[in-house]
């Protein structure tokens, strides 16, 4: 096999295509198409309730969507399940911060069950974090609660992440630092969806608004 | 690059984790086997101190003791995941899930059934147990309680969040519960009658090796669903 066509199939790239999701009896969108291809940022905007976190549990297959696929790499996320999971990191509401474990142990805990991203030390280093490797998930700050979450992101070899607004509880300097994160990603093949009222601190992030 | 992670590392990882969380809310974590000593303790007081009638019920009080206290200490197993959100990390996981949730529930019973083993030839005393009927006692208790966890995982991962959950668990899990319990105390009463318990302690084996089989594949399949 040729190097070239290794790369090609290795490439990761999403598409979503005719998805719609209702909750309850309310449909919150229909007929929505992304594609996404490796190196992509991909921006998430809209009014509340407009259905922002709705479409990113749909793409990680959290609540399966009323119609429409979603594919990795070409295959149907349903069927390529695993693999699919391998390649995804996703960063919901709440962070999954346990009050009882202190910030290594969590990461840990976190590289147990994923794995193949960066060491712990490198991973605590990118988002200052250092400091707190001995400190109790209780007593930390919402900031420093959603930056153990972003850690954990970085502990995983994932190439696809979904970000479920990362940037809340953020002081500036960690929302530049994420930024950082986002670009290496993106510019080591990786692909990002992130949901956020307020522009990406990156360049090149494609858009998507949803409509209330 | 650090390693990606296998099966059995992650399923040590989930184990360790819940162990840690119960050994750093100590309080918590002894209140069902508090409840469990307290409940077995006033059965003898209760009934007066003839030792016939504390014999012949000891095993049946010490088991009716162990579910209520099983009962009680089931939540723990998925709530506090699915309050601070570690049960998407979970569900999102590149393991089979049926097994994830198998390593939890190694988890609890470590933390709950397992003490409640150690205390039982103490309080085995309080009822004047013979060596024979502890043994019994003990071996039912061994193949069982990992039972009562298992089923329990299912039940609590149905209702857990919901409103007055703790009613619905108990109403849920109690049919289930009966036939380890009855085969359980049938090996006690076997031995009282001067019969073998084999035929229970298999009944109670077979019981257990069902609930290994299918408990944590329902239990994922409700936590998919709940999510």
């Amino acid at each position: 096999m040729s190097p070239e066509r290794a790369t090609a199939i290795t490439e990761p790239s999403l598409s979503v295509s005719g998805l719609e999701c209702r909750r309850g009896e309310r449909l919150v969108f229909s007929n929505l198409d992304i594609d996404l291809q490796a190196g992509e940022v991909l921006q998430i905007s809209g009014p509340n309730g407009s259905g922002k976190t709705t479409l990113l549990r749909a793409i990680a297959g959290l609540t399966p969507p009323t119609a429409g696929e979603v594919r990795w790499c070409g295959r149907r996320i349903d069927e390529g399940r695993v693999e699919f999971l391998r390649d995804l990191a996703y960063l919901g509401h709440a962070d999954g911060v346990k009050a009882e474990l202190t910030v290594w142990e969590d990461l840990e805990v976190a590289e147990a069950l994923r794995g193949g991203g960066l060491p712990i030390p490198d991973a605590l280093d990118r988002l200052g974090l250092t400091e707190l490797a001995d400190t109790l998930g209780r007593y930390l700050s919402a900031g420093q609660r959603r930056r153990l979450a972003l850690c954990r992101i970085l502990t995983s070899g994932a190439r696809l992440w979904l970000l479920d607004e990362p940037f809340t509880t953020l002081d500036e300097a960690a929302i530049t630092t994420v930024g950082h994160r986002l670009e290496e990603r993106a510019e080591r093949g990786g692909l990002a969806i992130v949901t956020s009222h307020h522009p990406l601190p990156i360049d090149h992030a494609r858009l998507l608004r949803l409509a209330a | 690059m650090s390693r990606q992670s296998g099966l059995g590392r992650a399923c040590l990882g989930l184990i360790r984790r819940d162990l840690l969380c119960v050994s750093r809310h100590r309080a918590e974590a002894a209140n069902p086997l508090l409840f469990f000593a307290m409940v077995a303790t006033i059965f003898p007081i209760a009934l007066g101190p003839d030792p016939k009638v504390l014999a012949a019920i000891g095993p049946g009080a010490i088991w009716a003791s162990a579910l209520l206290s099983t009962l009680l200490s089931l939540e723990g197993m998925f709530r506090p995941d699915l309050e601070d959100g570690s049960i998407e990390q979970l569900l999102l996981c590149p393991h089979p899930l049926p097994v994830l949730v198998l390593a939890k529930v190694c988890a609890h019973w470590l933390a709950t059934g397992l003490p409640l083993l150690l205390l039982t030839p103490l309080l085995a005393l309080q009822f004047g147990l013979t060596m024979e009927s502890t043994t019994t006692l003990l071996l039912s208790l061994v193949l069982g309680t990992p039972a009562l966890s298992l089923l329990g995982a299912v039940g609590v991962a149905l209702t857990v969040g919901l409103r007055g959950a703790g009613l619905l668990l108990a109403l849920l899990l109690l049919p289930l519960y009966l036939p380890i319990l009855i085969f359980a105390t049938g090996a006690g009463g076997a031995v009282q009658r001067g019969l073998a318990p084999s035929a229970h302690l298999n009944m109670l084996t077979a019981l257990l090796v069902l609930a290994l089989t299918l408990a944590p594949i329902a239990a994922a399949a409700a936590l998919r669903v709940r999510g």
